[in-house]
């Protein structure tokens, strides 16, 4: 930077100067209470209230309890009752309180573009509705997502009645049609599964990370985990993942095998032979030996389709799973919980182009930007002579549309959601409506002509049908529970059919496959902050996407992470950068959907690339014949972890059963070395309690739900991507990823064991961070926990410098924002804001510890461990995190830290840290070799 | 040795060492002045309605939980809401034009606001009920309440003052029985209570993250 000054310049700056340093020291403003008019019945000021609702996320619920601190909803937790949560909780359940509080929503009709009033909309949706009960709803369609809100749908359900001529289109960009159809063609009729993955000794995933996606991830994660511990009773699970796509389950699977999605078709049939009992020459070794281990499991095991692939291997899935006698032990099936009847977006797309859609209404879908760009939906919409798009925010749709009506938020409205198994939850408000906005009930009320029902009362009406006997108690308890008794899906008994084999995918020197992201998912939480600043898992990268391909394909294009390529598929061309995940297939890129969005709101325009731009008309998941341009210019990532090789320091240590059975006491060899060295500083000695936390690696799928938990609950801001490139990201715990293997290792490259480590503060008993502060702002105190004193901190960064795990966090500018108010009344009040200068990391949720300390000694009874729960150990969908009193021997974190699996983390410093980590344990084939060879592409 | 300064300059470098001296010492006293709560220790401070604790607790005798509903249980010791206020006022003095803030309150269901006395930094986290659970009386820290006919705040509120009492929390500590009185009997047992009341070491009172997070 080049700076000239004059005399004069430089005398106005040292005045301007002065000037600011006297408003500085300001005396605090004089502030005002409050008091109630009516005071709720037993209110207590200041306490967090939980109430129970659900997080809707493409239709399906998961069952939550919002923490409403003052009337304020400000975090979210599993509703232990709920069978899609259990207690946890995915990332963007978390992140669904910053959209409540996003000051980009929408806050007004708007007509043409133009803000509107409610009355005049009233009047417009009147006369559609008048117009419509003339005609019976002819050139009236509706295009909404996934619905399984029982009360919606039998609005609908009504709708149709009412108006035969009536269309009604459903569009998911995320869908979940391939299985659907492969359910048809196994069982003859669409059905719902549901995997009882606790039951299964040995799985066998095709392209199906089902710890990411799909409605029941969660779940499914907490049953995944039960069995990845090895004390669990049954004993632990194998898992052999065949992906085309690097997902998490792939990462902590026993064996991970990457294939193309044409090679994953043919290992697919080449199993389904193998199971029979047949012999095929060609198969490689592993696959033999996973159809041996799943005859050796029969009726306890378990092969999952995964959402992209073709119907043909759905139905081979179901017909293995029969045959495997799998089927009522592991798996389940249930009526479709989303009825999959209705008409398609590429319908809808024709009809407008005829000029046959008089009148649309985009219920809560964002088609102009999340629909394929080769469908033309946009140009399509303009036929439409009255659109009407109801949404959160004035999103791309909502622009190309005549009509906007703001949505309320799901936690601000009254509806009803079914989670994966069909549970009904009912969806009770947090809080009034922030900037009015109504709700889809409402609408579909007004059309119907019940011009002012609410939604309250339409909720209520429908299960009031069902449950008329003692309607008021019933009521009553399910919002408290937050579960509707009952009501979940039963199990129907059915055969699959044989399948006939059949190739769907095409060998191709290139497939694109799309992805959900694993942040903005499908671009819906684009404008999320929190969510784009969470690192991707494999490749920490914050606020992008990428086309992700693998080292060898990244060779053979001569391209680099970083490296801008033009991708073509007829006709259609998207500029993206690369970046090389090492353990993808080769021959195929991933490239994530939801970003490059031109409407999403300040913190989303414009962020990574648009890969819907390339989707063919179907939105299918896989496109074969993809060229691929290097075009010589270079993008820069911002990633919070550069180093994924841990240079033999072994960081995470691992074992197999079979090693960890010969020696259980496998961490001390490598940490014996360094053990009983002393200290010249005086021993601490705690009477009463003394925290500490262990993090299960065995359990840990590296899903970040506890770095997002964190930030939620400790306030901790965003900063941007420019600020993450400088490695300023202020995360309180990380979760670190590594590539076990050097980097000139091929086949470590090829296809490397993944190691997840999430890293908080440990909370040290001999800290080095306390050492060296000059003013004493971080402290040791009498439960051992090392405190951080926002006011006493002068920012001389000395304690982040000397701390061996880097988990201090520094607010180099002012990054929490003080001037929205939407933002300021989200925050936890429980929890300091902090100013620029102040060093911050994590407490150990010091606020809950606090809590719960009060109240005990309020009872005057001891607190009982499990009773102080952190933020990340609440939201782990793996438990994969105990906290709680090492004083107190029969602590679960007490007691895994007797376990032989414990060790700390550097234990070479003598940090003596409070956080140590349980090793991880796989479970591995002992009759596959280590590293899983590719098998050579050829047809069977 | 000759002389480096001229008389001249002798004089001009003291006035100006002065000038740099005023200039300090005005700084600073502006600096303290600016920092100072809004009201002062001892100072009434305005409120909508001229609400009289000598009146409610010092003549009526009536019990500091009537309308700080939540002192026991909560962090907060709770304003009382407009309901309760009326529970006695829609009866007594209820023409009397003082009322007006709260009348209008119950009309238009809106707050009445009341400014803040006891305002502490939002670093800070004080919770009333832990204190009323360890014996700690009300007069401890808002003083002879009773005699207030507009309230006003008797501790300084810094942290050293807060820290006097965490060091050494005997003195104040009262029977159960008696936090509410105004004023409760002198203490003598003050080791014999801080036994009763399970009190923390002295370590864990004074630990930063006591009141800090």
């Amino acid at each position: 930077m080049n700076i000239s000054l004059d005399r004069r310049q430089f005398i106005k700056l040292i005045a301007a100067t002065g000037a600011i340093a006297q408003t500085a020291c300001s005396r605090p403003p004089p502030e005002t209470i409050l008091p109630y008019v009516h005071m709720p019945e037993r209110m207590l000021p200041g306490a967090p209230e939980y109430y129970a609702t659900a997080f809707v996320q493409h239709g399906y619920a998961i069952g939550v309890l919002i923490e409403s601190n003052m009337g304020r909803p400000i975090k979210i937790e599993g509703n232990p009752h709920h069978p899609a949560s259990r207690g946890a909780t995915n990332t963007f359940a978390q992140a669904s309180i910053l959209q409540l509080w996003d000051p980009d929503r929408s806050r007004s009709v708007r007509r043409d573009g133009i803000v509107s009033t409610w009355s005049e909309w009233l009047s417009a949706i009147s006369s559609i509705s008048v117009e419509a009960q003339k005609n019976r709803g002819a050139g009236l369609r509706i295009l909404t997502g996934n619905i399984t809100s029982p009360t919606l749908l039998a609005q609908l359900q009504q709708l149709k009645i009412q108006f035969p001529n009536l269309h009604w289109h459903t569009y998911e960009p995320l869908h979940n049609d391939n299985a659907s159809a492969g359910a048809t063609l196994a069982f003859g009729k669409p059905l719902d599964v549901i995997y009882r993955i606790e039951r299964a000794n040995v799985i066998v995933t095709l392209d199906a990370d089902f710890l990411s996606h799909g409605p029941a991830a969660t779940i499914y994660a907490r049953e995944f985990a039960a069995r990845r511990r090895p004390d669990h009773a049954a004993g632990m699970n194998r898992v052999y993942a065949l992906e085309c796509s690097p997902g998490l389950l792939g990462t902590v699977a026993d064996h991970r095998i990457p294939l193309s999605p044409a090679e994953l078709e043919r290992a697919a049939w080449q199993l389904a032979e193998l199971i029979e009992g047949n012999t095929i020459n060609d198969a490689p070794n592993w696959l033999q030996q996973i159809a041996l281990d799943l005859n050796r499991h029969r009726g306890e095991s378990l092969i999952i389709a995964g959402p992209r692939l073709p119907p043909s291997l759905h139905a081979l899935a179901h017909s293995l799973n029969e045959r495997l006698n799998n089927s009522q032990h592991t798996i389940q099936y249930i009526a479709p919980v989303v009825p999959p009847q209705n008409a398609s977006l590429q319908e809808l797309v024709s009809a407008m182009s005829d000029g046959g859609v008089d009148t649309l209404f985009i219920l809560n879908n964002n088609a102009v930007y999340q629909a394929p760009a080769a469908l033309e939906f946009s140009a399509a919409l303009k036929h439409v002579r009255c659109s009407i798009h109801a949404g959160f925010y004035v999103d791309e749709t909502a622009r190309q549309c005549q009509w906007h009506v703001p949505l309320a938020h799901t936690y601000e409205q009254w509806s009803d959601a079914r989670a994966y198994d069909g549970t009904a939850t009912i969806v009770q408000p947090l809080i009034a409506p922030l900037y009015g906005g109504t709700s889809p009930h409402e609408i579909l009320n007004r059309l119907l002509g019940n011009e002012s029902r609410s939604a309250y009362d339409t909720v209520r009406a429908y299960w009031r049908s069902l449950r008329s006997e003692n309607f008021d108690a019933f009521w009553q308890s399910v919002l408290q529970r937050g579960v509707i008794a009952d009501s979940a899906f039963p199990s129907q008994t059915v055969v699959a059919r044989p399948v006939e084999k059949s190739r769907a995918l095409n060998d191709a020197s290139l497939t694109a496959i799309f992805a959900a992201d694993p942040a903005v998912d499908d671009g819906e939480y684009s404008n999320n902050g929190w969510l784009q600043e969470l690192p991707r898992p494999l490749s920490a990268m914050t606020w992008d996407n990428a086309a992700l391909m693998s080292v060898a394909t990244a060779r053979r294009y001569n391209v680099n992470n970083g490296d801008i390529v033009e991708l073509q598929h007829n006709g259609r061309r998207l500029q993206t950068p690369v970046w090389i995940v090492p353990g993808h297939a080769d021959r195929a890129i991933t490239l994530p959907l939801g970003y490059g969005r031109w409407a999403a709101g300040n913190s989303g325009n414009g962020v990574g690339f648009n890969a819907y731009a390339l989707r063919p008309v179907d939105s299918s998941w896989f496109i074969d014949g993809i060229q691929l341009r290097k075009l010589g210019t270079r993008y820069s990532f911002a990633l919070t972890q550069t180093q994924t090789d841990s240079a033999d320091r072994k960081p995470v240590l691992h074992a197999t059963l079979t090693e960890l059975r010969a020696q259980p006491e496998f961490v001390r060899i490598d940490t014996e070395k360094n053990s009983g060295a002393g200290s010249l500083y005086p021993e601490y000695s705690y009477d009463n309690y003394k925290w500490g936390m262990t993090i299960d690696l065995s359990a840990c799928i590296g899903c970040n739900a506890c770095t997002i938990a964190c930030q939620a609950e400790n306030n901790i801001p965003v900063v941007g991507k420019n600020e993450v490139a400088r490695g300023r990201h202020m995360h309180w715990i990380r979760v670190d990823h590594y590539f076990e293997g050097s980097k000139e290792d091929e086949s470590a490259q090829k296809n490397p064991t993944v190691l997840y480590q999430p890293v908080p503060c440990m909370h040290c008993e001999r800290a080095p961070c306390e050492e060296v502060c000059p003013v004493g702002a971080t402290m040791h105190d009498s439960e051992g926990l090392n405190v951080q004193v926002y006011n006493r901190c002068v920012g001389t960064r000395f304690c982040s410098n000397n701390c061996p795990y880097k988990v201090r966090r520094f607010n180099f500018l002012q990054y929490a924002d003080r001037e929205r108010e939407s933002l300021k009344a989200q925050r936890n009040p429980e929890v300091t804001v902090r100013q620029r200068g102040v060093m911050e990391k994590c407490t150990y949720c010091l606020q809950r510890i606090t809590r719960g300390r009060i109240e005990a000694e309020k009872r005057g009874t001891p607190l009982r461990d499990g009773e102080i729960v952190t933020a990340c150990q609440a939201v782990c969908p793996t438990q994969a995190i105990a906290f709680g009193n090492l004083n107190d021997g029969d602590s679960a974190v007490a007691r895994a830290q007797h376990s032989s699996r414990n060790y700390t983390l550097l234990e070479e410093l003598n940090t003596k840290p409070r956080t140590t980590y349980l090793a991880k344990i796989s479970n591995p084939n002992a009759s596959i070799s280590a590293q899983l060879s590719k098998p050579e592409p050829r047809d069977a | 040795m000759p002389q480096v300064f001229s008389l001249r300059r002798v004089l001009l470098i003291k006035l100006g060492s002065l000038v740099l001296l005023i200039v300090v010492a005005a700084t600073l006293v502006v600096m303290h002045w600016q920092m100072q709560y809004p009201n002062a220790v001892g100072a009434p401070v305005r409120q909508p309605i001229p609400f009289s604790h000598k009146h409610h607790v010092g003549d009526d005798g009536i019990d500091c939980r009537y309308c700080h509903t939540s002192v026991e249980r909560g962090s907060s010791a709770g304003l009382p809401s407009t309901q309760i206020c009326l529970s006695c006022h829609s009866q007594l003095f209820s023409d009397a034009n003082i009322f007006n803030p709260l009348f209008s309150s119950m009309q238009s269901n809106r707050s009445v606001v009341w400014t803040r006395v006891h305002d502490l930094p939002d670093f800070v986290y004080f919770d009333h009920s832990i204190h009323v659970a360890k014996g700690v009386a009300c007069v401890e820290c808002h003083g002879r309440i009773d005699q207030m006919p507009l309230t006003w705040r008797v501790a300084s509120l810094d942290m050293q003052w807060c820290l006097d009492c965490h060091r050494a929390p005997q003195p104040h500590l009262h029977a159960a029985n008696e936090i509410f009185a105004m004023p409760p009997p002198a203490v003598s047992n003050g080791e014999q209570l801080s036994g009763f009341y399970h009190l923390r070491s002295r370590q864990r009172l004074t630990d930063c993250s006591t009141c800090h997070r």
